[in-house]
């Protein structure tokens, strides 16, 4: 799932830092991130498996048409990774197949 | 869960999407004395060309294109009588003007406007074929909006692929910034170019974008980035890890590879029908851009009065021509509000019309230039099509082959794009693969029948609409 050398971030103003809980373990990253540019900063590539075959996928558009991003947020699943902003102590869990319907949803 | 209720409000006009088009509309509409609401799913205002065009940390190294459209978001920002909603989903619209609105808390609201103009812009064209699926692969848009909006940029030996001024722009950019792509594996049809040629007079008149274009690939051989053009038979294979290692493709009568563990691809970008479509209003085939547009008066007035469409979501003209769409479609809702009489309205169209005109001249030459080869939009059977619902070609085909004769029936028997996405990222494939296989235009075979809600909602979001419905 991880392999770190795919991104990097550059130096910039901002470095105020968010700490995110994914799969339960910390991943700090910068306010005003998305989830999935703060898992791709942090090494994390897969961001779901799928419904039908279990393949793993990663972010795909960064621009909320793939859907190929869906993830468990703080408890919510089928959220997108690309269009939700990182916030301090939000969990992060991987979507394997298709999502239960949670409690938070129903 | 959220136990709040929704709320009703109203407008004389709802702006749909925050870019070129949406930005320039509202500060037309809201100069007319109109009351606005812009909505934009992103938290900032630019769309994706423009995306976080006010606070970039890296800016300054983007260029004079992205610069003008900080001056255009500037204006926008600081416009009074404009409601900026960021963070919001339009998951409804019905003919009449009322919006759904999900925020981002998940609080809905109910927007009543008196006019709409959809700015929804584009998507980066489908670009299936074999491994396309697999971790690693990612769009040359996404890498843009990775350095734009998070300055998070890809590690040395990344390899894009595709065709389009896009790849080059990014490569470019990436380059400038200080990282090195490993290889440019450009698919343009050799063809293309004798075709585009045809179009000398229109690219004379586009000659300083054509020129730019020309700069940026001086710019990679200078930089000795290995580039290869005409390539096909893309695919992409799997490390041990089970993300993208490699890319091989054909060119020169011989198999070739090169390694990556990110790839880029990008086959140029298509209108995002989704709310137009699911308005049923009319769509014709572009067949020079291969993609759908809405059929659009000269106001970017639908066939439904009082919603418009302006910007690459009406057909690709670039993000200079989305400007001008933006303040004609203004123009005309604030004329149908009784704002400003056509004569009125006729006169402050003059200089948008000019301006469109000279942006959108050269747009026969680039279509014709990037016009995606048939390869490259009806791939082999192995190929997975629809990628929420894994679809490949070759089930499609056999969908066909059992009679199914458009993409509503494919869609009803196998599922593709019937997941999340909507068809989002497998439409325009569909059709050309069951036009392909049955012998007849695209135009012919039509598109999935689109159904709202446009993006996903919780059951608790909706239920706040109980007590408005009551």
């Amino acid at each position: 799932m991880e392999n770190d050398s795919r991104f990097r971030r550059l130096p910039q103003a901002s470095d105020q830092t968010v700490t995110l809980s994914v799969e339960g373990r910390p991943v700090a990253t910068r306010a005003g991130d998305s989830v999935a540019a703060a898992l791709l900063a942090a090494g994390i590539i897969t961001t779901r498996t799928t419904p039908v075959s279990g393949a793993p996928r990663s972010p795909f558009c960064l621009m909320g048409v793939c859907f190929d991003c869906l993830m468990e947020i703080d408890g919510v699943p089928n959220r997108q990774a690309c269009m939700t902003p990182v916030r301090d102590g939000m969990t992060v869990a991987l979507q394997h197949g298709a999502a239960a319907v949670s409690e938070e949803t129903k | 869960m959220t136990d709040g209720m929704a709320r009703v409000e109203t407008c004389d006009l709802a702006v749909i999407g925050t870019g070129p088009a949406g930005m320039a509309a509202a500060v037309a509409a809201a100069e007319l004395g109109l009351s606005v609401v812009a909505v934009d799913e992103q938290s900032v205002p630019g769309g994706q060309i423009y995306r976080n065009v006010l606070a970039s940390p890296v800016a300054a190294r983007l260029g004079p294109d992205y610069g003008h459209g900080a001056a255009l978001a500037a204006a926008f920002d600081a416009a009074e009588g404009i409601s900026r909603r960021y963070g919001t989903t339009v998951w409804t619209l019905s003919a009449d003007g009322e919006i759904g609105l999900r925020g981002e808390r998940g609080d809905i609201v109910l927007l009543r406007a008196k006019a709409v103009i959809l700015a929804t812009g584009a998507l980066e064209r489908p670009m299936p074929f074999p491994g396309w699926t697999l971790p690693g692969v990612m769009t040359a848009g996404s890498a843009q909006i990775l350095l734009k909006s998070a300055a998070v940029v890809p590690a040395d030996g990344v390899v894009l692929t595709g065709s389009g001024p896009l790849l080059y722009l990014v490569a470019a950019q990436l380059l400038d910034i200080g990282v090195r792509p490993g290889a440019i594996v450009e698919t343009t049809p050799g063809a293309n170019y004798r075709a585009a040629a045809r179009h000398w007079r229109g690219a004379a008149h586009g000659a300083a974008t054509l020129l730019k274009g020309l700069k940026l690939i001086a710019r990679l051989r200078v930089a000795r980035v290995p580039m290869v053009s005409g390539a096909t038979g893309l695919s992409a294979e799997a490390g041990a890890d089970g993300a993208v290692a490699r890319l091989k493709y054909h060119c020169g009568g011989r198999e070739r590879s090169v390694a990556c563990s990110l790839l880029l691809v990008h086959q140029g970008v298509v209108p995002n029908v989704q709310i137009s479509r699911s308005l049923d209003l009319p769509h014709d085939w572009d067949a020079a851009q291969r993609c759908w547009r809405p059929r659009l008066g000269e106001w970017g007035d639908t066939a439904l009065p009082g919603i418009f469409v302006a910007g690459d979501g009406g057909g690709i003209g670039g993000a200079l021509a989305a400007e001008e769409q933006g303040r004609l479609a203004a123009l005309a809702a604030a004329c149908r509000l009784g704002r400003i009489d056509e004569q009125e309205r006729n006169r402050r169209a003059d200089a948008p019309r000019r301006a469109l005109a000279h942006h959108l001249a050269v747009r026969p030459f680039l279509d014709a230039l990037y016009r995606p080869g048939d390869d490259a939009v009806v791939p082999a059977d192995e190929v997975v099509v629809c990628r929420c619902e894994e679809v490949t070609a070759g089930e499609i085909r056999r969908c066909v082959v059992d009679g199914c004769v458009g993409p509503n029936q494919v869609k009803s028997f196998i599922r593709s794009g019937m997941g999340p996405c909507q068809g989002r990222m497998c439409g325009l494939t569909v059709s050309e693969i069951i036009a392909a296989a049955r012998g007849m235009p695209v135009a012919d075979v039509g598109y999935y029948r689109l159904r709202q809600p446009l993006k996903p909602i919780t059951l608790g979001e909706l239920a706040q609409l109980e007590e408005v419905a009551q």
